[in-house]
């Protein structure tokens, strides 16, 4: 199949490269960029593993076809931070949230995905959301906790500042 | 370590900052300069006899370097009774049989070609159930054992038993007993990274297999031998531990892939990766067998056990791995669990001619577990006891000797039961909520958490390597899987040696480097690692206090000048000189200092200066350190036909309750909540120690629930997600109430026991017992279904 060029931003960088029909965008971020932080967990979409973001929305890149991404702003796990952990990385380390780590990448970015929309999730929103990931050695429980406290790491850093007291 | 002040603190794991960065490498990363990809053909039969193999279509395919048979490369043998084969001549035997592989230069391109290659088959007859197998006559899996000799029968030629007291007598003075069938079914181990491995050959001959392995020693061994076979003894393997992305058991015996990799590499002078995607690991990766286990035990009239008697028969599949032993380890509750005299225990192995299984967390424990607890429960409402105090009466206690000659230390059992029965509300809800279709359910266990001997060691070593900048590197030869391994052993040698755990750091596990030991199983991995590196620091500490007498006035006196320089110095009010003796320095936090001493820092000498001051010593004669120690714990190897032996040198006890709702339309059972006291000997780092805990129990409840491999005639029917189920954060959501009782080991290190199978090993007949609780029904059969529960509900009102 013949390829086709390929122009999109990726972790903030343009790039254009030649992909083939056929390859998705999993492919081409980890055989082509080397960026090797997304995971491929099942290549069907069943395991959330390669989670990125594309314009903002978390999908699934086994099942998305780089072609599809013309123009689109992709970010991955190693996009997410540029000089200190995201407050969601922060905390899946700090609360245990990663045993092996294999599905922790996808994890992060969904959870992203998810707090950009609901800042607050509750327990069941939180359950909703990262329903579509697969962990087999955490039990859930502390990627829970992980991104609870994420979440109110974030809602503190995004609060206006006090106002000053007058005098 | 007189005063651990990390050991036993919530601490992050050294290798979490690089997992949520992406940045950690797993074999699906790797890659090697000149690298090939390797596929392979299985078979499209359950057993039949393979009468061509035509690979000329697959050699013609741009891009294909080699395409290998059992019948253009040496034989290569696998398993510990030598009845498989890297790649098969002759016959195949299952689905998965490898009988060709193809290296060429990408994935896509050898999978293609592996599909090319042209197999004749004359299909036989097979045997796919326990019964088909074992019935006179059957067609037999192998007709020759590994030495060539006739086989009469599917049995696998390893037995384990343990006959011990009356049982007659035993069943005599029974006032109560229960009588069940219990099955398990075959399972995935479901690791989120799949299996894979690169192989290369340097120009002498020696292997490098970089290797998703949890036994990177026995593997050394089991390759070496295959090398053999290449006509290359005397060569060596050298086994590379990349990040493992999840082990479960899956990484305990060496797999044909993994020689037809080395087949592959030797062949084409390159190097040669193979990498399982997630159907290939569902159909060609070994699972956890199913088995059925047929269970008897009795009491008397005060509710004390009388006797037990268990006959587990496990499907084994076409081949044998070291899962085949099971049973050794479903000696330890068989005999153990709660105090019972008079036991019968009989396993059955049968070759069929389904996928064949391997080892999982828990190694048969799960398995016989679910059996026992089940039945403990029907016997205590045959004796009119809560299912607590039943258990409570037969309990395990300290200093006790099982029928298994299993030394029991330490034991928390009664504590973990109670705890769990408290954490419950157990005496206001048990048998109380039947209205609302509630129930509760409770189960206890015993595992092995001071190593598991199964081989003629089951020691471990370890070096520790201070350098010139403070750091200590650490070569051990265990494997860090996302347990939490590499955690635990830097507090320990954090604390034991008098350094901060950021100073610890844990080299890559590589059999060039690290000492030998025996594999990370039975729940052994942090038990042998720490009490290898206490032993180890604890000499290290002792030479580098002796240097300090020499070192420590020199470094003071050095500090002292300089800072002296500075008006408005005040002398240290302390007679340093006169402290500078033995056994008064203390290293601590990375830091030398003398006890007693103010804290300032002119009377402290930095450990990294320290070592650079003995390294560089002025007047010659200095050194660099690097400590090995190596324990192997008190420990005997059974005698498995006697089932008798102290295989581990401590033991684990625990319990698990959980609230279950029951619908009684859809039959779907529902937990609501879920207590978990585990004995732990003592805590190393509460937040990996807990995180193996709910990690386990995810399992467990997946084992209760939801997962099971269907397969048609060897043919495996769910491969992939979609319709294997595991549970998510949807089914974890339940509110989960872990319980730590702390025993203090004395063999343990800083007092701790293993943790890492325990956690699923009593979930299900928890479930069942609670399931029971709510609607009065018991399943037998694992998992508990929807549809089983119905079909069980029907019964029970047509009665």
């Amino acid at each position: 199949m013949a390829k086709k060029i390929l122009r999109c931003t990726v972790n903030g960088r343009q790039i254009e490269l030649a992909v083939a029909p056929n390859q998705t965008l999993v492919q081409v971020l980890r055989d082509e960029l080397n960026l090797t932080g997304t995971k491929v967990g099942c290549d069907m979409g069943t395991c959330g593993c390669c989670t990125v973001h594309i314009n903002g929305k978390a999908k699934l890149s086994c099942l998305t076809l780089a072609l599809e991404c013309q123009g689109a702003q992709i970010t991955t796990i190693e996009g997410l931070n540029q000089y200190e952990l995201h407050p969601l990385q922060k905390a899946f380390a700090e609360k245990g949230g990663s045993q092996c780590g294999f599905c922790t990448p996808g994890f992060i970015m969904k959870s992203a995905a998810l707090l950009a929309e609901n800042p607050a999730p509750s327990r069941e929103e939180i359950a909703a959301g990262l329903s579509g990931n697969l962990c087999r050695c955490t039990g859930y429980v502390k990627i829970y906790d992980a991104v609870e406290q994420a979440a109110q790491e974030m809602q503190r850093a995004e609060a206006p500042a006090p106002a000053p007291a007058r005098t | 370590m007189s005063n651990p002040h990390f050991v036993g603190v919530e601490t992050a794991r050294p290798d979490a900052a690089d997992k949520v960065s992406g940045r950690t490498q797993y074999i699906h990363d790797l890659a090697v300069p000149g690298m090939l990809w390797g596929a392979i053909r299985f078979s499209d039969h359950a057993h039949a006899r393979i009468k061509h193999v035509d690979t000329s279509a697959a050699e013609k395919l741009p891009g294909v370097e080699a395409v290998i048979t059992g019948y253009n490369t040496p034989e290569v043998r696998i398993g510990f009774v030598r009845d498989n084969f890297a790649l098969k001549r002759d016959k195949v035997r299952q689905f998965r049989d490898e009988i060709a592989a193809v290296a060429a230069r990408d994935p896509e391109t050898a999978r293609a070609a592996a599909a090319l290659v042209r197999v004749e088959y004359e299909p036989l007859p097979g045997v796919f159930s326990l019964q088909e197998a074992l019935a006179p006559g059957a067609v037999l899996v192998h007709e020759t054992d590994a030495k060539g000799r006739p086989r009469k029968d599917n049995l696998v030629p390893v037995r384990f038993a343990h006959h011990s007291g009356d049982l007659e007598a035993g069943k005599r003075a029974s006032k109560h007993i229960v009588e069940g069938e219990y099955r398990v079914p075959l399972i995935q181990q479901s690791c989120m990274g799949t299996a894979g491995c690169i192989a290369s050959f340097d120009t002498r001959g020696n292997l490098t297999l970089i290797a998703k392995t949890q036994i990177p020693f026995l593997a050394q061994k089991d390759f070496n031998r295959a090398l053999g076979a290449l006509g290359l003894e005397g060569r060596n393997t050298r086994v590379v531990v990349p990040a493992l992305g999840g082990g479960f058991g899956t990484g305990l015996d060496t797999h044909a892939y993994e020689y037809i990799a080395m087949l592959l590499a030797w062949r084409t002078g390159r190097p040669v990766k193979i990498l399982y995607n997630r159907e290939e690991e569902f159909a060609y990766l070994s699972p956890r067998q199913s088995a059925t286990a047929r269970i008897r035990q009795g009491c008397d009239a005060n509710g004390k056990l009388t006797f037990r008697e268990i006959e587990v028969t496990q499907d084994n599949g076409a081949y044998t791995s070291w899962g085949a032993t099971f049973p050794s380890v479903m000696l330890v509750p068989a005999t153990s669990l709660y105090r019972v005299q008079n036991i019968s225990f009989e396993s059955k192995i049968v070759y069929t001619n389904n996928t064949y299984c391997q080892a999982m967390r828990g190694y048969g424990n799960p398995e016989i577990t679910w059996p026992i607890e089940s039945s403990m429960d029907e016997l205590a409402e045959l004796a009119g006891l809560d299912p607590v105090e039943m258990r409570l009466l037969n309990s395990n206690q300290p200093g006790e000797t099982t029928p298994m000659g299993l030394k029991i230390t330490t034991c928390g059992l009664q504590e973990c039961l109670e705890r769990t029965a408290a954490g419950l509300n157990w005496k206001e809800n048990r048998g109380k909520r039947r209205n609302v279709k509630r129930g509760f359910g409770l189960a206890g266990l015993i595992n092995v958490a001071g190593g598991g001997k199964i081989y003629r060691s089951d020691g471990s070593g370890i070096i520790l390597k201070p350098d010139d900048y403070g750091n200590v590197n650490v070569s051990y030869g265990g494997v860090e899987m996302g347990q939490g391994l590499h955690s635990v052993l830097a507090l320990t040698i954090a604390d034991t040696l008098g350094v901060r755990p950021e100073q610890v750091i844990v080299n890559q596990t590589d059999t060039s480097t690290c000492p030998w030991d025996v594999g990370t199983h039975a729940s052994r991995g942090a038990f042998m690692a720490c009490n290898a590196a206490v032993m180890a620091a604890r000499k290290l500490k002792a030479r580098l206090l002796e240097w300090a007498e020499e070192i420590f006035p020199v470094e003071v006196e050095e500090a002292l000048a300089k800072a002296r320089k500075h008006p408005g110095f005040k002398e240290p009010d302390f007679d340093w000189r006169g402290n500078c003796r033995p056994g008064c320095f203390e290293l601590s936090d990375g830091i030398l200092t003398i006890k007693g001493a103010p804290a300032v820092p002119e009377l402290q000498v930095d450990f990294a200066r320290l070592l650079r001051a003995i390294h560089f010593r002025r007047q010659g004669g200095g050194t660099t350190f690097a400590e090995e120690a190596f324990y192997e714990p008190p420990t005997e190897l059974p005698d498995w036909e006697k089932g008798i032996g102290n295989m581990s040198a401590t033991y684990a006890f625990g319990a698990q309750g959980v609230e279950v709702e029951v619908d009684e339309d859809t039959g779907e059972v529902k937990i609501l909540r879920l207590v978990a006291a585990h004995d732990v000997g003592r805590v190393l780092n509460p937040q990996t120690l807990k995180g193996q805990i709910y990690g386990g129990l995810a399992q467990g409840i997946g084992y209760a629930l939801y997962e099971e491999v269907l397969t048609d005639k060897g043919r495996i029917l769910n491969p992939g997600f979609t319709d294997y189920k595991l549970p998510t954060a949807v089914e974890m959501g339940f509110p989960i109430d872990v319980q730590l009782v702390q025993t203090n080991d004395p063999e343990g290190p800083f007092g701790a026991k293993g943790v890492g199978e325990p956690g699923l090993v009593p979930t299900a007949p928890a479930i069942a017992n609670a399931v029971y609780d709510a609607v009065g029904v018991r399943i037998r059969e694992l998992p508990i279904t929807p549809e089983k529960v119905l079909k069980a509900l029907q019964e029970k009102r047509r009665r």
